[in-house]
Formats: C-alpha cells, structure tokens, sequence
C-alpha cells in the first residue's frame, strides 16, 4: 500500500529523518511512536503527500508520489483517510456536511450516500450532533468527527496523527475501538500516537506493530510493549 | 482551458458553492466596482462610437464639396456668376454646380448678423456650391482658368478646415478606446485584489479542502464562479444605468453642434450589452489566475 524505501526528511540544514524503510502491507496495523518532536507528525505527512521526502521514494498504491501531478495527488488522497492532529473543519458548515465533505468533492451524488452518512455519524456516536457548528464540538466529537470524514469514501489507508491525544481514557478507547473495527473490514491503519496504554490496549485486540522513531531512524520495536 | 472546464466551472452547484463561507463585504465591494466601471464603460464607448460617426460625417460631407466665393463690384456679379457656372459646367469632374440663392445666402449669414439685418444692402460675395464626382476634378486646371477668366473667383475646397477636424475626432476616438482599455485592466486588477483577498481569508478553507482530496479545479471554481457571477451583475447594472444616462443625453442638434448627438445610433444601442460579459470575463479570467496563484503554494 504504502513503502517508504530510504526515505529522509531534513529542513533547515538539520535532518530530521533518515534512512526511513517500510513497508504497510494491506490490511496490516502499524502504531508510529517516539517522543514529542521526534518526526511522527512529519512521517505520516510524508505517507500521505502533505510533505516531499528530500531523499529516497515514497510509493504509494505502487506509484512513485514525485511523479503524481496535482490532480492525481487529490485522487490519491481520496484513497488514504487522515485524522489529523488538529482535525480542521470548515466552521461554517454544520458537522454533518463536514463529515460528507470528501464525497462532495470528488463529485458523489450526496443525496444517495445519505444512508451511509447517517450509519456512519450513528457508528462514531455523533448522530444526534448533526447539525452543530465543528467549534460548538467537544475534542473527542471532533476527533469521532475526524475518523468518520476521513473513512466515508472507503478509503484502503486509514492514518490517524495521535487521535487520542486530547481525550479521556475512556474516549480514547472508543476511538481506538472504531479503527481496530475498520481494520477489521480490511483496511490498513496507521497510528501515531505516544500513548503506550493505548497500544498495549490495542495489542490485545489486534495484530499491531510497532514502529518507533528514535535519533533520526525508525525502528520495529520488539514485543516489549 | 476548454470549452467544457469553463461550463463546468460557471455552472457548479449550489452545495459546492457552500464550501467557502459567504463574503459580504468583499461581495459588495465587488458588486460596487463592476457596477461603476460598467457606467464608465458605457460612455466612453458612446463617445468613441460617437466621435468616430463624426469624424466619418465630416470627412465624407466635406470632402465631396467645395464652394467658389465671386467677389465681384454690384454691377459685374451676374456676369461673373454666369461665366463661373458656365465653366464649372464644362470641367470634367464636377457633377454640379449651383449658386446659392438670395435667401440661401441670408440664412447662412443670419447666425452671424441677426435676422433683421437687410443683407441686399451690403456687398456679399455670391457663393457658388460645387460637387464634385467620385473621381474628383483638376483643382489646379479649374483654379489656373478661372484667375483668367473669372478674376473675382476663389475656390476653396474646405480641405484646409476639414482636416484639423476630423484629426480632431479621430484622436477623440483614440482617446475613448484608450479608456475602455484602461477601465478593463482597472477592472481585472481590482477583482484580483479582490480575489485575493478572499483567497487569503479562505485559506484554512482551502487547505482543508486539499487535504480531502478537492482537486485545484473544484477549488478554484468555487471563488471564479463567485466573482464571475458578481462582476456580471455589477456590470449589468452599471450597463443599465449608463444607458439610461446615454438617453438622457440631448438629441443631435444644428444648434448644439458637435457636442450633441453623442450617443449611440441604431445597432449601437446594442454594443454596451457586451459589457457585462466583457466584465464577467476579465473577472473569470482574474479569478482564475488569482486561484491558481494561491493553490500552487499547497501541496
């Protein structure tokens, strides 16, 4: 699905990453941890083509993305969902157009995926939310708000940039639980997240590596979680 | 761009237009400016059109004319008149000659001297209107015989005023087209201002958008249509109202001289109907260019 083949990332003159190789076979899930500022954030960006490695090759869908023009990188993204950290919405819209945004921009007739978008507002708990503003949210309904934009156009990547960082424990299980879910209807998952309790969670649910960044590399880490 | 990424990029849908948040300040801005360079439009066009009608009517009255002014002592006038007439009957060339009558002559001079002034009584030399054919007549010849035999005859073919005029006209014309240029470039720069503008104000818009997977058109197309639409209506009703300023305008007139007539004539009611879409299209045009300034700096 997605390989990064000695990828690295530098600005600045520093380096940030190097020497970057992996490999996300389908159907698998990965978490990406590492401290704060270790390049987690930039990783993911990296996946999913917000960021230009500055060595080696991403390849994505087994296309090299230094060669997809700006129309087959929208294309592109409309086959990897993104949770990002901050989750941005369109604040002028109601949550529930926010969340159909994806099909309405690669031209889908809304009012025929209408079903799906309840079923899937009611699977991430949102359902009664659907006409609220994205700023009258709390920070897990924007998160939910997040997961359920970025999976509505089926995508085969799910990539979530620490989608529990500011929620409860027991809101980052449920959150932890709907991706374990749509791993399980086939999709690929990456998670970044410093969260061990999270991953040991997730451990138990799911066949999940881990992978970790440490002085500039990434690592497989072993079963010491 | 094709045909047909320009009809997709007017026609859209209303849902996608929601994606950027509604603009009324910028919005009116717009509207104001489209509308007021429209009117402007409007009347330089009528002047343009109108100068260069002028220009036309002087050179093509003037030039097929020429009159022979006799001044001659009371008692010779009909004798030279006659001879005068009888040569300009046999120059090849001209197509007619007649002498002006009595009460021809009074009423040319009557601006002049009022209508109650006995002209009879003073020493008015007889003006005698030549016509010439489409090939023209020997000016030299008919000068060299007529000092011979007609000595109180001077011919004069209006060239000598006809030209400064019509260069006059021309250059008014000039001068009307050179504003209609300007008012569009004002126009483009100021819908790209405003573009921008709103392009700036929308960026986490966009930037979200992008990261669903919009492509640059969808994007784009969401503020072109916008400022096209604007621009349209602005200028449509600056077009209206410069019209009906145009209309208002006084009919031509003898006593108003060039300064009346100076709208538009028959077929060229229509012309500033065009103006609209000229307007929508510099704003389409400044959107578009504006729009893919902004998104090429995204990934």
């Amino acid at each position: 699905m997605i390989e990064l083949d000695n990828v690295g990332y530098s600005y600045g003159g520093g380096e940030l990453l190097g020497d970057v190789s992996v490999q996300l076979a389908p159907g698998s899930f990965h978490f990406l941890t590492g401290p704060s500022g270790a390049g987690k954030t930039t990783l993911l960006k990296l996946c999913y083509g917000a960021l230009q490695p500055t060595a080696g090759q991403v390849r994505v869908f087994d296309e090299d993305m230094r060669k997809l023009d700006r129309d087959q990188m929208a294309l592109m993204r409309r086959r990897i969902g993104v949770v990002h950290q901050d989750c941005r919405f369109l604040d002028h819209l109601p949550l529930s157009e926010n969340i159909a945004l994806p099909l309405l921009v690669s031209g889908k007739d809304l009012n025929g995926e209408e079903e799906n978008l309840r079923e899937l507002m009611k699977w991430v708990g949102l359902a009664p939310r659907a006409d609220a503003l994205p700023p009258e949210l709390s920070g897990g309904e924007r998160q939910r708000a997040a997961l359920a934009r970025a999976v509505i156009m089926s995508p085969d990547v799910v990539i979530a940039d620490e989608p529990t960082g500011n929620v409860d424990w027991e809101m980052s299980q449920r959150l932890l639980q709907l991706l374990v879910e749509l791993n399980r209807m086939g999709k690929t998952v990456l998670i970044a997240s410093h969260d061990l309790g999270l991953i040991r969670a997730a451990k138990s649910q799911v066949q999940a590596r881990v992978l970790r960044i440490s002085n500039r590399r990434l690592q497989l880490a072993g079963a010491d979680l | 761009m094709s045909a047909g990424t320009i009809r997709s990029l007017l026609m859209g849908d209303k849902q996608a237009d929601r994606v950027v948040p509604p603009t009324g300040f910028t919005a009116r801005l717009t509207l104001f400016v489209s509308g007021a360079m429209a009117f402007l439009a409007v009347f330089a066009l009528a002047l343009s059109l109108a100068s260069g009608r002028l220009a036309d009517r002087w050179a093509d009255e003037l030039a097929r004319s020429a009159t022979l002014r006799i001044n001659a002592p009371a008692d010779q006038m009909a004798d030279q008149t006659m001879m005068a007439l009888e040569i300009l009957r046999q120059t090849p060339g001209v197509a007619e000659a007649r002498a002006l009558t009595a009460e021809e002559q009074t009423a040319l001079l009557s601006p002049w001297f009022g209508p109650n002034l006995p002209i009879d009584t003073l020493p008015v030399p007889q003006l005698i209107e030549v016509r010439e054919t489409d090939e023209g007549y020997d000016q030299a010849g008919l000068r060299l015989r007529l000092s011979a035999e007609v000595p109180g005859a001077v011919l004069d073919d209006h060239t000598r005023w006809r030209d400064p005029l019509v260069a006059a006209a021309t250059s008014l014309r000039r001068l009307a087209l050179v504003s209609i240029l300007l008012i569009g470039g004002a126009t483009a720069a100021m819908i790209t201002l405003a573009a921008n503008a709103a392009l700036a104000a929308n960026a986490q818009v966009i930037e979200v958008l992008r990261l669903v997977g919009a492509r640059d058109r969808f994007i784009a197309s969401a503020f072109v249509r916008r400022f096209t639409l604007r621009a349209l209506i602005g200028s449509s009703v600056g077009v209206v109202l410069g019209m009906g300023g145009v209309l208002l305008l006084p009919e031509a007139s003898q006593e108003g001289g060039f300064l009346t007539g100076l709208g538009f004539r028959g077929v060229g009611w229509l012309l500033p109907l065009a103006v609209p879409i000229m307007g929508a299209a510099v704003a389409f045009a400044a959107t578009w260019a504006a729009a893919h300034r902004t998104l090429k700096e995204l990934t």
